[in-house]
């Protein structure tokens, strides 16, 4: 029984991982940009779910609330940090992304000091079948991860502007040829990425109920690891990957004499997965014209 | 004879930029050692230039990766780790006799053991960097310094996460002078290399992978080998840090430490091995002098400070609308235009007969014959009555 609880845990921990990495990804499908802020906009997400839900007492208004702020946070930082350096070497947009990453987090601190904060959101209870003891909490994050996931593939391939994101990533200048704003969709990828990470914050604070300036800096690396193991640009390979991910941290932690070396486990896991497939579990080979 | 021809080839080729930066290093280090035999440097300032010293070395061991091999490197802590402990371990654990009686021997040997660990581990990282490029190798080298944190956690033999207790250092009082050697070593060996052939190289990889590889120009050997080096001097650097140190924990090697030596080597601009030495100089500096200004919470003011220059300074350095901008206000060329000056200051009679020199040369080609007097020139008209005979040279006529 056990077993099963692990398991469950790990998917909807997996679930977590899997929204930001969607995050990552759909930004690195579209606009080719690794955001290494991205971590930082859930620790963003969780601030601002942490100020309105001491306001207000709703975790769902805060939880709201915060996907909105995130999802303009996410553009004002593509507006101002990414945008000039469309075009320029990739090392450039990486170095930026890393300053933004700094910036936000040292923000962070000036705001709401360095000091550790406690928020309890909800605790739903616990479900008890038997000899299964499922904590309520787990189930409704990983059924809202996996609706929001398949809202999130019915967007991008029904609706006109998912099907331009595809466009956009599958060849920008042909796409804007055919009559796309790029810049417009770019715009809209940011703002969907960093609503997902908002919403990642909110189920993140929910199953360890602290939020700190540091607190998306490891999800953000290795839901990150899980966007590339899964492929980095495809959606379902970040799904795929955020899930494969989650499951094995909670195994490992589950097992004591593998407890402490569960990260280290997992990145050991990209670099093997990396120089075997290079382009990740579900990555598309690309020729390199010269 | 020989030695004359060498003395006149090092005149020749001497320019005193190209060693500017050793002059400096052996100037601080000759000032501060003069200063500390007289007994006049206080531990806060020994302790700086330490600082000053490490962070150096390895901020201008990432500069050849970064810079020259234009590969992104976040993990390079791990490598300064991997020197730190190997090198402490070496000292405290195999020969604590020799630690105590000859310091001197055994600090080097500890530098070139932990050099020789953080070497392999070079290599191992430089291996997957023949298949990844770019975003991909940099997550990798970021897992693999994550990776080697965690380990060294965990491991009993390096105190697990208390750290490891390093008794046997060298002697503080002098450690910034064996710590500045080490500088210009690593300063001849990274200069040198850029300088060779196997520089040039390395930056034709840089710029063009496909195109060097065209050249035939050794891809892969390259990049280990730029990995190899770049880890061996950051695992020296590690191994100098340790003897800074009372307690070395593998905590302080995490992420955020990788990325001030990227900081440091993008400030200083990339590819630029003075600059790297400026900024990572003036960053550690910053660093430690405003640490005791500003305490608690305050301290992250540096840090958004940082983060915003590096953001400005990326993009005004790189964004393709400011070109223009960036062509017109120049710090090169402010420069040059500022040498040109002077210059003409000082040779005001040489200039003038060198330009009217030109203007005399070029009063040749100011008239250029246009295509149709060409032909005049060239062209063997024929009438149909008239035979040719090549032996007359009346028309210009050539076969």
């Amino acid at each position: 029984m056990e077993v099963i609880t692990t398991f469950l845990n790990g998917l909807s921990l997996g679930g977590v991982y899997a929204l930001i990495a969607l995050g990552y990804t759909m930004v690195y499908g579209i606009a080719k940009m690794l955001n290494f802020a991205h971590g930082d906009v859930i620790m963003v997400g969780g601030y601002t779910v942490m100020v309105f839900f001491n306001l207000t007492g709703q975790p769902l208004v805060a939880a709201l609330i915060a996907v909105v702020f995130c999802s303009l946070v996410g553009v004002v930082i593509e507006k101002l940090a990414y945008k000039p350096l469309r075009g320029a070497s990739p090392l450039a947009v990486l170095i930026t992304a890393i300053g933004v990453s700094y910036l936000l987090e040292s923000l962070a601190q000036i705001i709401f000091g360095s000091s550790h904060k406690i928020v309890m959101l909800a605790d739903l209870g616990k479900l008890i079948l038997g000899s299964l003891v499922i904590d309520l909490n787990t189930v409704v994050t990983l059924l809202s991860a996996i609706a929001i996931m398949a809202a999130l593939t019915l967007f991008v391939n029904k609706t006109k502007t998912g099907k331009a994101m595809l466009a956009v990533s599958e060849d920008r200048h042909a796409a804007e040829l055919m009559g796309v704003s790029v810049n417009k969709i770019i715009m809209i990828t940011f703002a969907i990425g960093s609503a997902l990470a908002a919403v990642a914050g909110t189920f993140y604070i929910l199953k360890t109920p602290d939020v700190s300036t540091t607190m998306g800096a490891m999800p953000g690396i290795k839901a990150f690891t899980a966007a590339v193991i899964g492929g980095i640009g495809s959606i379902p390979g970040a799904m795929l990957g955020g899930i494969l991910l989650g499951v094995i941290e909670t195994v490992c932690n589950a097992i004591p004499a593998l407890s402490n070396f569960s990260i280290a486990i997992e990145f050991g896991l990209l670099i093997i997965i990396l120089l075997v497939k290079p382009t990740g579990l579900l990555g598309k080979k690309k020729r390199e014209k010269v | 004879m020989n030695l004359k021809n060498y003395i006149s080839l090092i005149k020749k080729g001497f320019k005193i930029k190209n060693f500017i930066n050793y002059f400096v290093v052996i100037a601080v280090t000759l000032i501060f050692g003069l200063i500390s035999g007289i007994g006049g440097l206080n531990r806060s300032t020994l302790a700086l230039l330490e600082q000053i010293g490490y962070s150096v070395i390895a901020a201008v061991s990432l500069s050849l990766v970064v810079g020259f091999l234009g590969e992104l490197s976040l993990g390079h802590a791990a490598f300064m780790s991997l020197g730190a402990f190997t090198g402490s371990l070496f000292q405290n654990a195999v020969f604590p006799s020799l630690s105590s009686s000859a310091p001197l021997l055994s600090l080097i040997l500890a530098m070139i053991i932990g050099g020789i660990i953080a070497g392999l581990f070079g290599f191992i990282i430089g291996l997957p960097a023949l298949r990844l490029k770019g975003d991909y190798l940099a997550i990798v080298t970021l897992a693999f310094g994550e990776i080697i944190k965690i380990i060294f956690q965990n491991m009993d033999l390096f105190g697990g996460v208390m750290g490891f207790q390093n008794k046997y250092r060298y002697d503080i009082n002098s450690l910034f002078i064996v710590i500045f050697v080490v500088l210009l070593l690593a300063l001849a060996v990274i200069q040198n290399l850029i300088r060779s052939k196997h520089g040039r190289a390395v930056m034709a990889v840089r710029d063009n992978e496909i195109a060097a590889k065209s050249m035939g120009v050794n891809v892969s050997y390259y990049k280990i080998a730029v990995f190899v080096i770049s880890a061996v001097i950051a695992g020296v650097a590690g191994v100098l840090f340790a003897n800074t140190q009372s307690t070395i924990k593998s905590s302080k090697f995490d992420y955020n430490y990788s990325i001030n030596l990227l900081v440091m080597v993008v400030l200083g601009g990339m590819g630029n091995v003075n600059g790297t030495l400026l900024a990572s100089t003036v960053i550690t500096f910053i660093d430690v002098k405003l640490a005791t200004i500003l305490t608690g919470d305050l301290a992250v003011i540096k840090n958004i400070v940082y983060a915003l220059i590096l953001i400005v300074m990326v993009i005004y350095n790189n964004a393709p609308s400011l070109k223009k901008f960036r062509e017109r206000f120049n710090l090169t060329n402010a420069f040059n235009a500022l040498k040109k000056f002077i210059l003409t200051l000082f040779n005001k009679k040489k200039k003038t007969k060198n330009s009217a020199e030109e203007v005399e040369f070029g009063a040749d080609w100011s008239k250029i014959p246009t295509k149709i007097e060409m032909d005049a020139i060239l062209s063997t008209d024929l009438k149909p009555d008239e035979t040719y005979d090549p032996d007359v040279p009346d028309k210009g006529a050539k076969r």
